[in-house]
């Protein structure tokens, strides 16, 4: 296939996608779409018992053909799973969530981890123990919905140690 | 200035330079006056502004009294502190990326230090005082298998403790409901007799951090 048809196909995709999306059943697209959004390394904080939210952190690669954004998701384990950015600013941290969610342009890779941006989740239903596997829900504006096993590390994992550059 | 500028000589009213020479001449004492009045007025602002931090940032800008609870409901002060340099850190539970980070990172370097580590206490206070019980922050820094004193108390109390180490935090309403709470990241460093001795902050390398930490407890 040329670059031109190749092009020529993804246009008519961007055309497509849209008139098709109004007519497909949700679960269809969903499915599809996980396709195009590889979800790795990812992980969950351990938690406390009263400590009513964790982090999340993971690698999201877009390998559709559309622009994606991660808006937030959900879990059994939580009320909420939210996008969040952590900031310093003059020593001082501040923590937002994303109010558009994270874009996820085509062909991009982006990274959650400890420093910057991660998922809350807000209203821990029970503490977070480490080892376990515990389902999110992750929610896309283009691909729906895509449910990722999230591994529960140590507190202290990911927090630069001998392994990790700065 | 002067009057014999020979540019001065073809103007047809040679006057006004004299005169206002001789204003000048009798507006200087004042001039000078208020110049002076000037440096005085600067020189006492800038003191205002700059001595006191440079004199006393060092012994009494940071710290003074305060009294928390820890996980077992006994009260911390200054007073029962004293004897152990410590590393103090304010953050609340719910904070899910600089505290955790943060007490990781101290742990690690007390593991770093070797058996000196054992001489340094590090606190972490919550300034989570509506969410954070006392035994919630015991149970929160029982997770980084190192011993770390973890404190909070009523508003009131982390309020006084806040304001003697000179740590900002402002509770923050988020738009998609709940909260969260901004706050300095900087670690503490309090000598053997609770006096200030400096500031770790994230952008230290492990070097810098160990080094002042040896410092503290030597």
């Amino acid at each position: 296939m040329s670059m031109f048809s190749r092009r020529a196909a993804a246009r008519a995709l961007v055309i497509a996608v849209p008139l098709a999306l109004a007519a497909m059943p949700s679960a269809l697209f969903a499915q599809s779409s996980t396709e195009a959004i590889r979800v790795t390394d990812a992980w969950l904080r351990e938690t406390a018992p009263g400590q009513t939210a964790g982090g999340g952190f993971l690698t999201i690669a877009n390998s559709g053909k559309v622009d994606d954004r991660l808006t937030g998701g959900g879990s059994p384990r939580a009320a909420q799973v939210q996008v969040h950015d952590m900031r310093m600013e003059g020593g001082v941290m501040r923590m937002r969530p994303l109010d558009s969610g994270l874009p996820l342009p085509v062909g991009r890779t982006a990274t959650l981890k400890p420093g910057g941006l991660h998922l809350m989740l807000i209203g821990l239903k029970q503490p977070l123990k480490r080892g376990e596997r515990v389902p999110v829900a992750l929610t896309f504006a283009r691909a729906g919905k895509v449910t990722v096993d999230f591994i529960v590390q140590p507190i202290t994992h990911g927090t630069g140690g001998r392994h990790d550059h700065h | 200035m002067t009057t014999t500028d020979p540019l001065a000589r073809p103007n047809p009213a040679p006057e006004p330079a004299p005169k206002a020479a001789a204003w000048l001449r009798r507006l200087r004492p004042w001039l000078w006056g208020a110049t002076g009045l000037a440096c005085l007025g600067l020189g006492a602002l800038l003191a205002q502004h700059w001595l006191p931090a440079a004199t006393s940032q060092s012994e009494t800008a940071i710290g003074g009294q305060f009294s928390l609870v820890d996980r077992d409901g006994r009260i911390v002060t200054p007073q029962t502190l004293r004897g152990t340099p410590y590393a103090i850190f304010f953050g609340f539970t719910r904070c899910p990326d600089v505290c955790p980070t943060t007490l990781a990172r101290l742990a690690r370097l007390r593991g770093l230090m070797g058996p000196d580590g054992e001489r340094l206490r590090i606190i972490f206070v919550s300034v989570d005082a509506a969410h954070d019980r006392p035994a919630d922050v015991g149970a929160y820094v029982d997770l980084f298998g190192t011993p770390i004193l973890g404190l909070t108390g009523s508003e009131q109390q982390i309020e006084e403790a806040a304001r003697a180490f000179r740590v900002y935090y402002r509770n923050v309403s988020l738009p998609g409901g709940g909260d969260t709470i901004d706050h300095s990241a900087f670690v503490i460093l309090m000598d053997r007799d609770g006096h200030f001795k400096s500031l770790l902050s994230d952008q230290d390398s492990e070097q810098q951090a160990l080094a002042e930490l040896r410092a503290l407890i030597a």
